[in-house]
């Protein structure tokens, strides 16, 4: 079996202009609800208290809010996987713990329904979800920084450029769905995030690793040349590996119920934007960075000279 | 050139036997145990006592179908729940006839239900974390400023009992901040205490200085000094935390500090959870302080404490006290809910020698007048009881005025377990029912099956036998990865089994780029043999590269990720690099095996290379 039987060179950057057009429009737009509708972060962030609870019978979350609300909670009631899943989250009060609230949520709902089982309680504190939003955010620097470092020793900062460029734009399309469709950002999508720019980087690995191969083996051929026969050399790689990592992705979206919902969600926005930008972005921008062949063949001039000086004595 | 030599298959081999013996205890599954420990230093358990248990459990039906004896305890196993649970009640009475003075801690525990030689080399199953077994988990924050303020509090009474001593004249001491200010009218007098309570309070620095009319000498904790206080603050609540927990009855507790002023508690299996809170919340702190009678008749809230006061009858009324603070919590040996002479709950306590000594002396100068203990629970105070001082006494005492035995009860497992140097606060609270835990490892088992099972669908289907072999070394990298999680004991959470499913779905890369890359070997005109050998070599190279980036982003969680995402972090990375080994080095064997020893290779079943 053999499903991509390329046998010509595609000149992708032919059209290096158009791809980087596209990248930047859905770069803008992610920006733009990121700005105007902002993230709904989880409470792990924001401090506050969470309840999951269910019922024995279909839940009537209008009447649980109600009931909450009269006794003078603050409280946001949605279904959770199942009408019988009930999830509560509740801002932190001044003045109140963690366990009065969760406590009192637990009294009330077993007087208005015997049959409720409190399944979960997450309390984070205030300072703690701070916290955690700058030990992210400082991940997020960590991981960008190491990678252009570990690209530019290994190959030249052009790439490391050009790669973390088109990654951590990876990252805010990511992020700008999760603004847009106001999903949950919680602390398992930051980890899915952060993995995704670990793992769509791979991609520009690949596609750069053959750059470099062809820079050697194609004398004659131009830069665009040179990039154009290694991502057509690495598509069929390329989309095989992202469709092995889709399909394990897709069936925990499946399978893996609601609390691993959106961290498959974030992984399937990652890969699919990820084969996109890490080869049709990260490859244009190594080009107008100027990347040469004299940066990679410096080595073998060197060895010859050396001969050379070794003939005259 | 596709060969191995012999020891390098059989390491291999050994690598995996080795990852399979490790894995082999997840198979198993748990059985109910009983678990017994000592809930106090001076008692033990050994075989004397499990000599004493077996007789008592074969009589009541509950016979155990087996035991481990170590070092932290002694566990029963036995057939089914039930038995079970009629077994921790027998052990129960036995061991803990008084149930308002446990020795001995029983908790209800599942074991491995693997064979007994597996376990005695180490061989367990994974870890599970809260959220797949359930529990409870805390993160308490311990307010270090509350402890040093203490600390102060304390100093100054040392300081007054000291000028008095010495009969050294001083117009107050008082505490302001985390800082003490005595005053004096004479140079000389404050020259003398400045000698004094510097060769008797060495952690204090004092430095002179003068306000106004008042000659003033200002002390201050040194930085170490309020280091250790810090530190010693943060041990004596973690002790106070285990003794706590101990009395609740929970098999394998984690109390641990976490950064300089946290302290985490893991309770696994804890059902009731309100009970467990309400024993760990209950971040009380016991006082006695003497009512200041005379802002008590006029009302006056000048330098006093006021703390409300529940009446019998509902009404609270606000009792004043003095600042200074008689005997803490620390200073309390041990509290027995008991009755009074009317019949009415009281608990009776015990003072050590120090605290027995200052009780003395203040109640034989303050005879007839009233007497406050304060119950100080996150940062609140309120007097639990107000009585009239009708005699001398000194180290046993009793406090009456709480209303119900289940209340007395309360109070003397606080004291009992201990005070806490600091109040501490919770700042993060999990709770996970048992129900929820097994229904996420059902769910992040089902994913990560049905996704391996696809994955090897496609792989076999699209690279025929290089395929199989892909697939089989990606079921030997999971191999690896269950061994090392279970070796490691590391903590094995939900997002840990999404980190599993996510990484073998990233370790097939190599696979595909190794395959692909003999493909396009093969096309090109080499033969099988060199083909297999250059997509090898030609594919390390990028395999390394793609992993390491890979592998610094599961640093970075690593190292700034907390809770959920440190579990996923752990298995990410541990699954780079066991994908490294399973994918390139174990793959390898395979295709040398099937490939390298044959004399002529006429073609490679990788699938379609025929077009050009």
């Amino acid at each position: 079996m053999e499903f991509f039987k390329i046998r010509k060179t595609i000149p992708f950057m032919r059209y290096a202009f158009v791809f980087n057009v596209i990248s930047l429009l859905t770069f803008l737009a992610a920006v733009f609800f990121l700005a105007t509708k902002g993230l709904h972060f989880s409470i792990e962030f924001t401090g506050g208290t969470l309840v999951e609870v269910n019922f024995k019978e279909p839940a009537n979350v209008e009447r649980i809010r109600e009931t909450l609300e009269k006794a003078g909670l603050k409280v946001e009631a949605q279904n959770f996987g199942s009408s019988r899943d009930v999830l509560l989250r509740m801002p932190v009060e001044k003045g109140q713990s963690s366990s009065e609230t969760s406590e009192k949520v637990r009294a009330l709902l077993q007087v208005e329904n015997p049959s409720a089982e409190v399944r979960r309680v997450e309390f984070v504190g205030p300072q703690v979800g701070k916290e955690l939003a700058e030990y992210g955010a400082l991940a997020l620097l960590v991981t960008a920084a190491g990678i252009v470092l570990y690209l530019w020793l290994r190959f030249e900062w052009r790439f490391g450029l050009a790669a973390i460029i088109a990654n951590l734009h990876d990252v805010i399309i990511i992020l700008g769905c999760f603004a847009l469709f106001q999903w949950e950002f919680s602390l398992p999508v930051l980890a899915a995030v952060l993995a995704v720019l670990g793992y769509s980087v791979n991609e520009s690995v690949v596609v750069f690793d053959r750059v470099r191969e062809n820079l050697r083996k194609m004398r004659k051929a131009t830069i665009p040349e040179v990039i154009d026969a290694a991502i057509t050399g690495t598509i069929s790689r390329t989309i095989i590996t992202h469709g092995s990592t889709q399909i394990m992705v897709t069936t925990m979206l499946i399978f893996g119920g609601p609390a691993l919902h959106y961290f498959a969600l974030a992984l399937t926005i990652g890969i699919c934007f990820g084969i996109y930008s890490s080869v049709l972005v990260a490859s244009p921008l190594v080009m107008w960075l100027g990347v040469d062949r004299s940066q990679f063949v410096v080595q073998p001039k060197k060895n010859l000279r050396d001969e050379n000086d070794g003939a005259v004595v | 050139m596709n060969r191995y030599p012999v020891w390098k298959y059989a390491l291999i081999a050994l690598c995996v036997l080795f990852a399979f013996v490790y894995t082999v205890p997840n198979f198993f599954g748990e059985s109910p145990a009983v678990q017994v420990s000592a809930g106090r230093a001076t008692v033990k358990v050994d075989a004397a006592l499990v000599s004493r248990l077996e007789p008592a459990l074969k009589a009541a039906g509950a016979p155990p179908t087996g035991m481990i004896l170590d070092a932290s305890g002694v566990r029963l196993r036995f057939s089914d729940a039930d038995v079970q649970l009629k077994a921790r009640d027998v052990v129960e009475q036995v061991l803990n006839p008084d149930p308002q003075d446990k020795a001995y801690v029983v908790a209800l525990n599942l074991l491995s239900a693997s064979p007994s030689w597996l376990t005695a080399i180490n061989a367990l199953p994974m870890y599970l974390g809260l959220d797949l077994r359930g529990g409870v988990h805390f993160l308490l924050q311990v307010d270090m400023q509350a402890a040093l303020i203490k600390r102060m509090d304390a100093y100054a009474g040392e300081i007054r009992g000291l000028l008095r001593a010495q009969n050294l004249r001083h117009a107050g001491v008082a505490r302001d901040g985390q800082s003490l200010r005595v005053r004096f009218r004479e140079a000389e007098t404050r020259t003398k205490a400045r000698a004094e309570i510097g060769t008797r309070l060495p952690d204090l620095v004092l430095t002179d200085r003068d306000d106004g009319q008042d000659l003033l000498l200002v002390g201050a904790l040194r930085p170490e000094a309020q280091k250790r206080e810090q530190e010693q603050a943060i041990q004596q609540n973690i002790l106070t935390l285990n003794r706590r927990v101990n009395q609740l009855g929970v098999a394998e507790p984690v109390i641990q500090q976490q950064g300089a002023d946290r302290i985490v508690v893991q309770l696994p299996g804890v059902q009731d959870t309100s009970r467990a809170k309400e024993i760990l919340g209950r971040t009380a702190t016991l006082e006695v302080r003497m009512v200041d009678e005379e802002a008590m008749r006029s009302g006056s809230t000048f330098n006093v404490d006021v703390f409300p006061e529940r009446k019998r009858d509902g009404t609270v009324t606000s009792v004043p006290t003095r600042k200074q603070v008689v005997v803490t919590g620390d200073q309390f040996v041990g509290a027995q809910a008991t009755f009074d002479q009317d019949q009415r709950p009281a608990v009776s306590v015990e003072l050590n020698e120090a605290g027995g000594r200052i009780m003395r002396q203040m109640t034989r100068e303050n005879l007839k007048k009233l007497m406050a203990i304060v119950l100080f629970e996150k940062g609140k105070g309120e007097a639990v009881s107000v009585a009239t001082i009708q005699g001398e006494f000194g180290s046993r005492f009793q406090i009456t005025g709480m209303f119900t035995p289940t209340e007395t009860n309360d109070l003397s497992l606080l004291i009992r377990a201990g005070s806490l140097a600091a109040p501490m606060e919770i700042i993060e609270e999990r709770t996970v029912g048992p129900s929820l835990g097994k229904e996420n490892i059902d769910k992040g088992f089902s994913a990560t099956q049905w996704g391996f099972v696809a994955i090897v669908v496609f792989m076999s289907a699209y690279y025929t036998l290089f395929g199989v072999v892909s697939s089989i070394a990606l079921g030997v990298n999971l191999l690896f990865l269950v061994a090392l999680l279970s070796l490691l004991q590391a903590t094995l959470t939900l997002p840990g089994i999404a980190a599993i499913a996510l990484t073998l779905g990233m370790a097939i890369d190599a696979n595909v780029l190794i395959n692909e890359r003999i493909r396009e070997e093969v096309r090109s005109g080499q033969s099988p043999q060199a083909a297999i050998s250059a997509g090898y070599e030609r594919a390390w190279g990028t395999i390394l590269d793609s992993n390491v980036t890979t592998m610094i982003a599961g640093l970075a969680l690593l190292i700034f990720g907390s809770g959920p995402v440190r579990g996923f972090a752990v298995v990410h990375c541990l699954g780079i690099m066991t994908s490294i080994f399973s994918s390139v080095i174990v793959s390898r064997a395979m295709v040398n095996l099937i490939y390298g020893h044959r004399r002529k290779v006429a073609s490679l079943a990788i699938g379609d290379t025929a077009w050009k």
